[in-house]
This record gives structure tokens, C-alpha cells and sequence, in this order.
């Protein structure tokens, strides 16, 4: 009989749901486990980091890596495991694009220890501790990984095979790559297993022509049934990837954007700006003023973690910019 | 190296020191009219300020939010987008679009923390080639006053 194929998961910062989503192909994971051995996952298997140091290079033929690079132990681990497998999938939307957790780009890690651990009313510090990468007691010294400044896409990184964005997967993509891994028709590398048309297409609701003077919060009106933009609530249906099955407009919430962006999109957030400009408009030949236009948009109170909700780190300016730059200038006269 | 000389290439100075630092800018200018009346020969000859860079677009619509912020995180010190004056559109309602557009990316750009002046939209007709060099002059001179591009504070040659 010819040797099992190997497979491996792994999880940088993530919340564990990826995980999750592994497990949700129900019976189908009788048919991976019949065609391969799973070696390393730690938070299903009791396996521990000595045991991935230990194995050979390209030990492992695919690995799923879920999680963005937060701390020196995700990179660290993100390193080794390019190292030990054949394959390094980007499993989940925080591997592909940064997920969530990149919206912590919009302050530095400076600013987040203040806010969470020194100037949060219900976490008493008096002696102001934050988390140091090395702590002595008496003779011993404890460290701890390093949090970085800025939250990184696995791709960012290391090299990346395949991206499997969604937060977290659909079934039936998981399904897509395990099928095509164990039966060794595996696409050309980079590919995304997502669609390349927007999730428009397949969006279940009807559209008409668009056209709004009021943006809404969900809670704010009555569903019609139609499509969200037409109604006025912002939905990144349009520049986001298909391949999800729409389970969130199925479940009558527009669309948050986690499949990120099309292929032919470098910055998601800057697609969806231009299609909600695009669809600000009067009825009829009337156009619009530029006070009622400025105050249309006065209704978007947080563009940043709405239009790159997934995607920041991956964006082109990557997070705040104040950020970036900390520490170095400040005496030019930019206002910040 | 000397101090006045550093500073100098760096493109900025300590306060008290006279400023010599020259923006870059990118200009998107609509075929219809920047772009036209940038090339309108002048009576006396002037030239336009070498800081711009033009690149000539069918209409401001065409603008993506995406090449602005490209120019700025390649270092451009200021973007200047150029369309028609408001009505006049040969595409009946490409600057109207690009007005939104520049509008809402004004807020985004707060949200990053760059300075959203950074960013002008003007509209001028293809004769106003006076107009149009008074609008480059003004730009030129704010972003001096603003200072270079924080995202190109060590990129600058």
C-alpha cells in the first residue's frame, strides 16, 4: 500500500473558527482521513511544537494555516511550517487578507496596551504592567512572543500556495480543495478557491436600477426583499468574491466582505468607495448638491471598518499611516 | 555631508531654516479639458511648474480611488484631479461621479490619518489656461506649506 498523504493545521492569531469549518465537511472527513493522516494540529491533536521541529523538510504534503501574523510566534511558526509542507494553504480570511483582527492596524501596539490594559476602567493596573517579552524572577527569566506593531497576511510573509478566503470557508469550498488535494488535480499555484465574479452573481435578491439619497443601518428599515444597495444599506456584494453560496444575504444580512476582494481588485476598500459613489444619486435628471451629498455620507460614520471590514493589512496603505510613521517625524507640520 | 546640504536633499528643514522642499504631485487630468488645456500653447511662454506629473485620463470618472492611493503611498506629496466644470461633461455625468468619489475618499483618507488636502479636485473648461496654472500655483504652494508625504518621509532621493 502505498504511504498515507499528510496533513497539517495550524493557527496564528486567529479566534478558531477556521477550525471549526475544517470539521463542518460532516462525513467527508471520513473519506480525508481514509486518504491521509492528519499529523499536526494543535487544537485537536495533542501534538506538540518539538514534534513539527523534529519532522524533516516537506514532511507534511499540505498544511492549513489560519490566522494572520500578530506576534514572533505566528511568524515563527508560519516559517517553520512553509518549511516542513509541500503545501501552505491560507485558510480563512485573516491568512488571506488579515481578517478581523488587521483592523488593529488603525492604532499601533503601543496604543492598543494603553487602551487595554492601562486606561480600561474595569482592568485595575495601578502599577501600569504591560505585556514584556522577558520577565525575570529571581534566578528564572519567563518570556513571552513579541506583538508586533502590525498585523500581518500570511502571504505577507511566507510563500503561499492557495488561498481559501471566507470567515470562515464554506463547506463546499473546503470540500473543493480537499477533493482536489486528495485525488492530486490540484491547480495552478496562487490560485484562489473562491469565484472569480462578484457575490452579486450569485446573489439571490433583485436588482433594479440604483439609486439612493439615504444610507441605512439594517436595523433602520423595513426588508423588501431587494437588493441591499437599492435600498440603501451598504452591502460589499459588489466588490467582494463569490463562492460563499450568499449564506449571509441568505440569512438577510448584507454582505460584510469576507471572501475579499476580486482578483482584479488591489484594495477592496477603495472599490467599494467608488461603487457606493456610484450609487448616490437623485431619481431622474436632478443631480445632487454637495452639501446633500456630503450629508448622505455623513451617515458612514466608520468607513475604514466597513470597506476593508477583512482586508486592511492587505490594503494598499496597510493600516493608519499615523502609525507607520510613529516615532520618526512628526515635526513637518501634517496634522494628525 | 554638510547640515545645509542634507537637509536639502531630504527636501525639508528644521524650523527656522528656509524650506527648499518641492512637492511632487500627480495630476489625473480629463482629455476634455486639464489634459487639453495643458497643451494650449502660451502667449508668453511659461511653463508649467515641473513638480507635476500629468497623466491624461478620457474623463475624471475614471479615476479609481485605487490610483490616487497608489500615487500617495508612492510617494506623491499631493493628487490633483482635473475634470470638467459641472454640467459640461462629455459623458453627461463622469465629474458628478468623481465629486462623490473624491468626497467620501476625503473621509477615508482622515480615517488613515493623511491629511485629506492632500487630495484637490478642480474643474476647469479647455480655454482657462490662466485658470488652470493659478490652480497648479495654489496646490504647489499648499502642499509646501503641508510638508512631504508621511508615507515618504525616509523614501525621498
Amino acid at each position: 500500500m502505498a504511504e498515507k498523504l499528510k496533513i497539517g493545521a495550524y493557527w496564528a492569531a486567529s479566534c478558531g473558527g477556521c477550525d471549526v469549518a475544517l470539521l463542518d465537511i460532516n462525513e467527508k472527513i471520513l473519506d480525508v482521513v481514509d486518504a491521509a493522516d492528519i499529523v499536526f494540529w494543535p487544537i485537536a491533536m495533542d501534538v506538540k511544537y518539538s514534534d513539527l521541529i523534529n519532522m524533516h523538510d516537506d514532511y507534511i504534503d499540505i498544511t492549513f494555516f489560519n490566522g494572520g501574523i500578530r506576534s514572533s510566534e505566528n511568524e515563527r511558526f508560519a516559517k517553520i511550517l512553509r518549511k516542513k509542507s509541500k503545501l501552505l494553504v491560507a485558510f480563512g480570511s485573516c491568512a488571506c487578507n488579515g481578517g478581523i483582527i488587521g483592523l488593529a492596524n488603525l492604532a499601533s501596539r503601543k496604543e492598543l496596551f494603553e487602551i487595554i490594559y492601562i486606561d480600561n476602567e474595569t482592568t485595575p493596573n495601578p502599577a501600569k504592567v504591560v505585556p514584556q517579552t522577558k520577565s525575570a524572577f529571581g534566578d528564572e527569566t519567563l518570556t513571552l512572543p513579541e506583538i508586533y506593531d502590525r498585523v500581518r497576511s500570511l502571504a505577507q510573509v511566507v510563500d503561499v500556495d492557495y488561498f481559501v478566503p471566507g470567515c470562515p470557508p464554506s463547506t463546499e469550498r473546503i470540500e473543493e480543495v480537499l477533493n482536489a488535494f486528495i485525488s492530486g488535480k490540484l491547480p495552478s499555484k496562487g490560485t484562489v478557491f473562491a469565484f472569480e465574479k462578484s457575490l452579486c452573481d450569485e446573489c439571490p435578491r433583485e436588482k433594479k436600477d440604483k439609486k439612493i439619497t439615504k444610507i441605512h443601518r439594517v436595523h433602520e428599515i423595513i426588508d423588501n426583499g431587494e437588493c441591499f444597495l437599492d435600498q440603501g444599506i451598504i452591502c460589499m456584494g459588489p466588490v467582494t468574491r463569490g463562492g460563499c453560496g450568499a449564506e449571509c444575504i441568505k440569512a438577510n444580512m448584507p454582505c460584510t466582505g469576507c471572501y475579499g476582494p476580486l482578483s482584479d481588485v488591489k484594495d477592496q476598500g477603495a472599490a467599494m468607495l467608488s461603487a457606493i459613489a456610484s450609487v448616490i444619486s437623485a431619481e431622474g435628471e436632478r443631480q445632487l448638491s454637495e452639501e446633500e451629498e456630503k450629508e448622505i455620507m455623513e451617515a458612514i460614520k466608520d468607513c475604514i471598518g466597513i470597506f476593508y471590514k477583512y482586508s486592511l493589512p492587505s490594503s494598499i496603505f496597510g493600516g493608519k499611516v499615523k502609525s507607520l510613521t510613529e516615532g520618526k517625524g512628526g515635526k513637518h507640520g501634517e496634522k494628525r | 555631508m554638510t547640515e545645509a546640504r542634507e537637509i536639502e536633499n531630504k527636501g525639508y528643514g528644521k524650523e527656522g531654516l528656509s524650506i527648499s522642499f518641492e512637492p511632487e504631485i500627480i495630476s489625473f487630468c480629463c482629455n476634455w479639458c486639464g489634459y487639453s488645456t495643458a497643451e494650449l500653447p502660451s502667449a508668453k511662454k511659461e511653463q508649467h511648474p515641473s513638480n507635476i506629473g500629468m497623466i491624461k485620463v478620457m474623463c475624471s470618472g475614471r479615476v479609481e480611488p485605487e490610483f490616487i492611493f497608489e500615487a500617495l503611498k508612492n510617494g506623491a506629496d499631493g493628487v490633483l484631479i482635473i475634470g470638467c466644470h459641472l454640467g459640461d461633461c462629455q459623458y453627461e455625468s463622469g465629474n458628478y461621479k468623481t465629486r462623490r468619489k473624491i468626497l467620501l475618499l476625503k473621509k477615508l483618507l482622515s480615517q488613515f490619518g493623511i491629511n485629506p488636502k492632500r487630495v484637490r479636485l478642480e474643474y476647469c473648461s479647455a480655454e482657462e489656461r490662466q485658470n488652470f496654472a493659478l490652480v497648479i500655483k495654489d496646490f504647489i504652494e499648499e502642499i509646501k506649506k503641508m510638508g512631504p508625504n508621511p508615507l515618504n518621509e525616509d523614501g525621498r532621493k
